[in-house]
């Protein structure tokens, strides 16, 4: 996907020259490996900066909720889902936004590629579909497809579904992939294994909120665990008030999360919480045939009803 | 002060000994990572790691603490009294702290510790306490510890350095706390005369594996106000995203919040771990919040470790440069970046361009 930064920089310095938009919003090397940094370009030599690997997995819709002004934006299949999202909950308008499409053939999982080497990794390269992995005294060259995140290995909306120009041609969508294989194995847990499973998973939290903060849908003035007037939450490690964080916020992207894979990877302790989200959108889809940010044309089904809703699950 | 040789087998025997009169402190892997425990009966620390994910920091001031009780049952004598909960800290021992983060102690005492105010949780763990360092044989390509005030073989902060050197030991005693130790590890045995040499070699070879700085030379002739409006603040703050990750997993980071929590008629006092890049840091109870903005955030946390701490303090900068906020920060805000521009901030020239452009 290297090869996308080019035509990324080209359509940036355009748009820019043109007046189209008063900034672009894309990625610059990181100083890490698998770390890319959002940036933004206002001029010709920023756009020097931008560049597109596949270690660009944060999603930059995230940067856009209320912004002002006309934005150009780098965004691959799941951005544009939550930038269809975005404008659905009027957090920017369409008109707004010059969409720089890129499809995407995943991003790689630094968490997992960090685990697989007992030694610090300073350099990765990508060549085609060929990840090379360095550091001191070691090289290893590895197909990219054992290497991406969970969810992109799962993706099956890699092409953008808005957008006003494509950086390259449409790549081929995955097929027969099992999105839920994971929830599956939970739902099949017995209460207690389950009730342990997500002990263990949310032990490590440290309540930074980066799964929070890197997510677009986290958008609202005030999140619940921050409110003082009444507090609902408490503030300690206490292991309640722990899953009272991600349980609640699990449920305030039920219908909309487009598994970006933001939260899980921002998240310093490495925790898999696409667990819960993951497991919300296979009720969505099971329920209401619904998966998020498709369609600028449709309302999310919890903010719509139907008199022919399924009601089962309402004891 | 003692220089003694140990082996591995030595090393370990002595740390379980130790057990007996000290609760002993180790990184041990917890699934991907290493990170500081309590070690368990027969539970040995696992040097094989370049430095933990987390700081030690915890072990002296705990993310979550309690300091007082009280009760709210009016039949109760002491009825909405705050009682102090129990503080008595049992010797506590922390092996394998690295030297960047043996420097974060002195730095942090200087808050917690000072004529002013005396914290009485943090110092009386503190002072229980004997860390015990183990010297780092090769860097990081994200340490910086040797601009930071320390380096790989740093001594500051600690009662005892172990430098592996193969498959064995020097264990150099620093400290009365760190001979203590010593005596209830049962380590002994005088190193030979070569080991004086033996350790210069391996720090100058360690020490030749940094390949990252940062300049702070001129951070303290600096204007404050004139660092605070540089223009750069916007920009280097585009990506952040406002989390708490570069606060929580920073050594030097002090601050804290101090919440009530009550459970029918009795309550806790308790403090928990805070981050200036929270937005509720700073809100006042009027709705006002003097940092509304995340750029505003992001310039606080760096104005306080790169400027107002140097110029506070006059010992350098509140950081060690142990690199964790680089490697874990989500979206590559590095402070090595924002250290140098601060470093060659010149408002004079800023201004110049501003007006061309």
């Amino acid at each position: 996907m290297t090869d996308y930064t080019d035509k990324i920089k080209e359509i940036a310095k355009r748009v820019l020259d043109e007046g189209k938009v008063d900034m672009v919003i894309g990625f610059r090397k990181g100083t890490v490996p698998m770390m890319n940094q959002p940036h933004y370009a206002t001029s010709a030599a920023s756009v020097d900066e931008l560049i597109w690997d596949s270690s660009c997995g944060l999603n930059l819709a995230n940067y856009l909720t209320d912004k002002k002004g006309n934005i150009a934006i780098v965004a691959k299949g799941c951005d544009t889902r939550n930038i269809v999202t975005h404008v659905i909950e009027n957090k920017i308008k369409r008109e707004q936004l010059h969409i720089i499409g890129v499809p995407c053939t995943g991003m790689i999982d630094h968490h997992k590629i960090n685990a697989m080497f007992d030694k610090e990794i300073t350099k990765v390269e990508e060549s085609g579909d060929q990840i090379t992995i360095s550091g001191n005294g070691f090289s290893e060259t590895l197909p990219k497809k054992d290497l991406l995140a969970e969810n992109c290995a799962v993706c099956t909306h890699r092409n953008p579904v808005e957008y006003d120009e494509l950086v390259g041609d449409l790549v081929e969508e995955q097929t027969g992939v099992d999105q839920y294989a994971s929830v599956k194995e939970v739902e099949a847990m017995s209460p207690e294994d389950k009730w342990n499973y997500f002990e263990d998973l949310l032990a490590p939290c440290i309540r930074c909120y980066a799964c929070r903060n890197a997510c677009p849908l986290c958008y609202c003035p005030t999140c619940f665990v921050d409110e003082s007037r009444p507090q609902w939450v408490g503030k300690s490690q206490d292991p309640t008030d722990v899953r009272t964080f991600h349980l609640l916020r699990a449920y305030h992207c039920a219908g909309r999360c487009t598994d970006c894979g933001a939260c899980e990877r921002v998240c310093p302790m490495g925790i898999k919480i696409r667990e819960f989200t993951k497991k919300l959108n296979k009720d969505c889809l099971e329920l209401y045939g619904w998966e998020a940010g498709l369609s600028l044309d449709q309302r999310p089904p919890l903010d719509t009803y139907k008199a022919d809703d399924p009601e089962d699950f309402i004891k | 002060m003692t220089l003694i040789k140990i082996d591995k087998k030595s090393l370990d025997q002595g740390i379980e000994k130790a057990k007996a009169a000290y609760r002993v402190f180790g990184p041990v892997k917890q699934k991907t990572d290493h990170d500081f425990k309590l070690l368990d009966k027969s539970e040995l620390p696992d040097f094989n790691f370049q430095n933990t994910r987390l700081s030690p920091k915890a072990i002296i001031y705990p993310q979550s603490q309690i300091m007082f009780e009280y009760s709210l049952d009016e039949t109760s004598e002491d009825c909405r009294i705050m009682k102090e909960v129990e503080n008595v800290a049992s010797p506590m021992a922390v092996v394998g702290v690295r030297p960047c983060d043996a420097l974060s102690f002195p730095i942090v005492r200087r808050n917690f510790d000072s004529p002013e105010y005396q914290d009485t949780y943090w110092i009386k763990a503190y002072e229980a306490t004997t860390f015990v360092g183990l010297a780092c044989n090769s860097a990081c390509a994200t340490c910086f510890c040797t601009s930071a005030g320390t380096g790989p073989f740093g001594e500051e902060g600690l009662d005892i350095l172990l430098v592996a050197d193969g498959n064995n030991f020097f264990v150099k005693e620093l400290t009365e706390k760190g001979a203590a130790f010593i005596k209830a590890a049962g380590w002994s045995g005088d190193a030979d005369a070569n080991a004086a040499s033996k350790i210069d070699e391996l720090k100058k070879t360690a020490e030749a594996t940094i390949t990252a700085a940062v300049e702070t030379d001129k951070l303290r002739e600096k204007t404050i106000l004139e660092l605070y409006d540089a223009s750069f603040w916007e920009e280097e703050a585009f990506s952040c995203i406002n989390c708490g990750t570069c606060t929580y997993v920073c050594p030097t980071c002090w601050c804290f919040d101090v919440q009530d929590e009550t459970f029918g008629k009795s309550g806790i006092r308790m403090r928990n771990w805070d981050s200036c890049m929270f937005p509720l840091f700073t809100h006042h109870a009027s709705g006002h919040n003097p940092r509304d903005v995340k750029y505003q955030r992001v310039r606080q946390r760096f104005m306080h470790k790169l400027k107002y701490y140097v110029d506070k303090y006059d010992n350098g900068i509140q950081c060690v440069g142990c690199g964790r906020c680089i490697r874990l920060c989500p979206v590559n805000i590095d402070i090595r970046r924002i250290c140098n521009k601060m470093n060659s901030f010149d408002a004079a020239k800023a201004a110049c361009e501003a007006v061309a452009s």
